[in-house]
């Protein structure tokens, strides 16, 4: 079955685009439907696990590419399944919750286009096994959760957001496209499997700092790490169900992803570790830090999610087989609690119509499955038996205790942030739900029982799911063994249980709870000095900057802008002129002789020069007459002037056309000239001689490049065809109307078309008018 | 002849440059006339006043000598660029009268925002 995944990741692009097609049809029900296609993977790829061995590796190649070294072959391996089955499976519950969370809005239709196209790009990513491949699928994810987060995009707030988060996340999608180039130009091919299979590792070429460095900035910027940690709480101007899905399991996790992924080929070195330790610790316990002094339940999810995408960055950088044991782990913990915590708060949201952690009180009443799904994610967060996160926790103890040298800087940072994460799982509980609580319950305008199944069962699902594997962890052995195999290229025998006997780790935890109680019970006095310091940081914090960053790049933009584009038609004129006659002078050859054609000039006939003197005249007058109408007169006399000319050297046609068009154009210039304005001296004496000077040498220009042109015949002219066939062929005697309608007639075709085009014009620009002089009178 | 033409030729150009260059819509237009006409002429002299005929192929003749008549092709092209011109000038026509109606100036400085104040 898993051979037909590449189909249902198309499937599910183009279930993205019907969406307007389907919307219709299904209304409210398009929700439900849709999430039957993120099942299908799920089953597909639960399939798939039950041929898996610690090391099988199942390839799709596929000989269709966009270029030749882009194939969109797939390879399913542990650490693919590991994501692919959490994006899909967590993907279902999304789509479902989002099915009734999304019926108020308008725009629905949008959204799940919006959410099938994420979904598709984000199981491509995990599965693609060409680089370049999975560069495009990074950056579809990038683009389509810039949609998703600014979804409510009246909102100033959501759009900032948005941009924010496409801003920072494009920067490390153009950096790994750099990085991506250059490990295929260095190691010859993009295919994943090659890689590996060849056994190629960049540790010690010449360029592997940099290909590191601008690996390490597209994930730091994806997976939200310190010092690009900002957009993920800005993120949260999304729809509930969207920022659920890009905590849990999709957007911010691919970082992750990539780390692992690429691991076999550019990890463990030095840089590696020190960089990814030095960012995640970083990460991990300002993320747990920020996270106690926020009021809205979603921003305090926002900052442990940034936490525990610190303790996977941080895992992967200390790079012992127990360490990337643990960060997998870890990441199936995170994925299953942290999804179920964030649709709950979309359900407080959506019963209370508040998310603030100290108005809400005692939900176990009206929300009786909601709460007790809301614990056992709680309990996995902070990190206690029975849950999986439990042994997520543990195993993060294991790997900080086991690292000679760095664990004195690790331990305690990581366990400080640890004990955050209990207080914090505690305070939300005692605030939120516990129905003993001192405050007076919330008043509520849902209760459970007014929700639709769908609506609340992801949260309880992927709580049990999160019991039931803190219970048998042992189903997820093979999984992690092949993920580790992936990752590490090394075999490694995983034997993941709930007890461990009693040891350093067990204490650690122990210690962990028993502070966490403690600083819950002091979180108040704690709280304000932690509401100060952030206060203080939003000051002078990266979000603030980076805003007034891209403010002061947008006004000078508009600076630099307005030199160009001032919107003076004159000065664009001027300047266009300017650099037309410069150009020509740098061009023509400036040898007055050549202007000479051999034969001679043809002889002046004297009728015609005293007719081009008096046109002179008429368009000289025309430019310095005040009066409106005798300039139109002048400018007639010249159109006239023109015609006889025509006339005089046999062009009949050319010259009753002439005479006619002159003629109509004067008519149509008196009509409406009579509604304009008087003349008026608009100009300065300077700007006028400027003109002048800049018109005049125009002329001049104009004329010596008239008198090359003229004798210059580099072929044969083509028109001895026509005359030669005109008759014989087109059976007409006046050659030029034989090429108008007969050789050129496409042309002239064209020609009625502009003008049917500016009949239509001139139509709607009438009727424009007569329309809103009658909007003016019912007024 | 030729020089006479071509220096005729370079004052319309001036003249229409300078009309182009002015603030008044109604001056801009005149000048895009003139340049229009200029434009033809250059293309007029491109296929030479040598020759004057008119470009007939006589009764009872099955063809003529390319050498007496007029080059036809650029008579064509001319034809074509004058209609273009009559159906643009149509069109700029009604589209500033739309626009002095709409803005009630003539003044093209006062349009360099497209805003509506």
């Amino acid at each position: 079955m898993i051979k037909y995944l590449p189909q249902l990741i198309g499937f599910l692009f183009i279930a993205g685009l019907m969406v307007p097609l389907l919307y219709p049809i299904l209304k409210a029900k398009l929700g439900l439907f849709l999430s039957l296609i993120p099942l299908t993977i799920l089953i597909v790829l639960f399939s798939a696990l039950a041929g898996l061995t610690p090391e099988s590796l199942y390839l799709l190649p596929s000989s269709w590419g966009l270029l030749p070294e882009m194939n969109f072959g797939f390879r399913i391996d542990g650490l693919s399944l590991v994501f692919g089955l959490l994006i899909s499976g967590i993907g279902f519950f999304i789509v479902l919750y989002a099915a009734w969370y999304m019926s108020k809005y308008e725009r629905q239709g949008h959204f799940f286009t919006y959410l099938m196209l994420f979904m598709a790009s984000m199981i491509g990513l995990v599965f693609s096994d060409n680089l370049l491949v999975l560069f495009i699928f990074w950056e579809l994810t990038s683009v389509t959760s810039f949609l998703l987060i600014g979804f409510d995009h009246h909102l100033a707030k959501s759009r900032q957001a948005a941009l924010q988060s496409l801003l920072i996340t494009g920067l490390g999608g153009l950096c790994l496209l750099f990085a991506v180039v250059m490990i295929g130009q260095v190691a010859g091919t993009y295919e994943i499997s090659v890689l590996i299979e060849r056994g190629i590792h960049l540790g010690d070429h010449p360029k592997y700092r940099l290909i590191f460095v601008l690996l390490l900035l597209a994930v730091l910027t994806k997976s939200a790490q310190f010092p690009f940690h900002f957009w993920l709480p800005g993120a949260m101007q999304a729809p509930t169900p969207v920022s659920a899905y890009l905590h849990s399991a999709t957007m911010v996790n691919a970082g992750v992803f990539l780390l692992m992924r690429i691991h076999p080929v550019v990890g463990g070195t030095m840089e590696w570790k020190y960089m990814l330790m030095l960012t995640g610790i970083i990460t991990m316990f300002l993320g747990a830090f920020f996270s106690m002094g926020q009021r809205d339940l979603k921003r305090i999810l926002a900052f442990t999610t940034i936490s525990a995408l610190g303790t996977m960055v941080l895992l992967i950088g200390i790079d012992t087989p127990q360490s990337m044991k643990a960060a997998l782990v870890f990441f199936i913990v995170h994925g299953l609690y942290k999804g179920g915590l964030f649709m709950v708060a979309g359900i407080v949201d959506k019963s209370t119509g508040t998310r603030d952690i100290y108005l809400l009180s005692k939900l176990f009443k009206p929300l009786p499955f909601t709460s007790i799904a809301a614990v056992l994610a709680l309990i996995s967060m902070a990190g206690l038996p029975p849950m999986l996160g439990f042994i997520g926790k543990e195993l993060v103890y294991d790997a900080q205790i086991q690292l000679p040298g760095m664990s004195w800087l690790l331990l305690p940072l990581g366990i400080g942030a640890n004990i955050m994460m209990v207080a914090i799982s505690i305070t939300i509980f005692t605030e939120v739900f516990n129905p003993f609580g001192k405050r007076d319950p919330i008043k509520v305008k849902y209760r459970e029982k007014d929700f639709p199944w769908y609506f609340l069962g992801g949260p309880i699902v992927l709580a049990l799911a999160g019991l039931m594997l803190g219970l048998m962890p042992g189903m997820l052995d093979t999984l992690i063994a092949n993920a580790l195999y992936a990752a590490k290229n090394q075999l490694l025998n995983v034997n993941l249980s709930l007890w461990h006997g009693f040891n350093d780790v067990l204490l650690l935890s122990l210690f962990t709870v028993v502070s966490g109680i403690v600083v819950f019970i002091f979180r108040r006095s704690l709280n304000v000095h932690i509401g100060r310091l952030i206060d203080w940081f939003d000051k002078y914090h990266l979000p603030t900057l980076f805003a007034k960053g891209i403010k002061i790049y947008v006004d000078r933009a508009y600076k630099r802008t307005q030199i160009i584009q001032h919107g003076y038609h004159r000065f664009y004129l001027l300047t266009f002129f300017i650099v037309t006659g410069l150009l020509i002078v740098a061009q023509v050859n400036w040898d007055f002789l050549s202007v000479m054609p051999d034969g001679g000039y043809t002889p002046l006939r004297i009728n015609l020069v005293l007719l081009l003197v008096v046109a002179s005249l008429a368009v000289i007058f025309a430019v310095f007459s005040r009066s409106r109408l005798s300039a139109i007169l002048a400018m007639g006399v010249v159109g006239y002037a023109v015609a006889i000319l025509y006339l005089m050297y046999g062009a009949i046609d050319l010259a009753i056309t002439q005479f006619l068009a002159e003629t109509v154009i004067m008519v149509l210039f008196v009509m409406v000239i009579l509604y304009l304005p008087k003349f008026a001296v608009l100009s300065t004496r300077n700007s006028r001689i400027r003109d002048w000077i800049i018109s005049l040498s125009i002329g001049a220009l104009v004329t010596f490049v008239v008198l090359h042109a003229r004798f210059i015949n580099l072929y044969e002219p083509i028109s001895v065809y026509f005359i030669k066939n005109s008759l014989t062929m087109a059976h007409g005697r006046n050659i030029v109307n034989v090429i108008l309608v007969d050789f050129r007639a496409l042309d002239t075709l064209g020609e009625i078309t502009v003008l049917t085009l500016a009949a239509m014009g001139v139509y709607s620009l009438f009727r424009f008018k007569v329309k809103k002089t009658k909007s003016k009178k019912e007024l | 002849m030729e020089l006479i033409f071509a220096i005729f030729i370079g004052l319309l150009y001036a003249c229409g440059v300078f009309l182009l260059l002015r603030r008044s819509i109604v001056k801009v237009i005149l000048g895009v006339f003139v340049l229009g006409n200029a434009t033809n002429l250059i293309i007029f002299l491109a296929g030479g006043i040598k020759r004057s005929g008119a470009a007939f192929i006589p009764e009872g003749a099955e063809t003529i000598d390319p050498a007496v008549i007029s080059d036809p092709l650029p008579q064509a092209l001319i034809l074509t660029a004058i209609v273009i011109g009559l159906g643009i000038a149509a069109y700029i026509l009604a589209l500033k009268y739309r626009y002095f109606e709409e803005t009630g100036t003539h003044d093209l400085d006062q349009l360099s925002k497209t805003d509506r104040k």
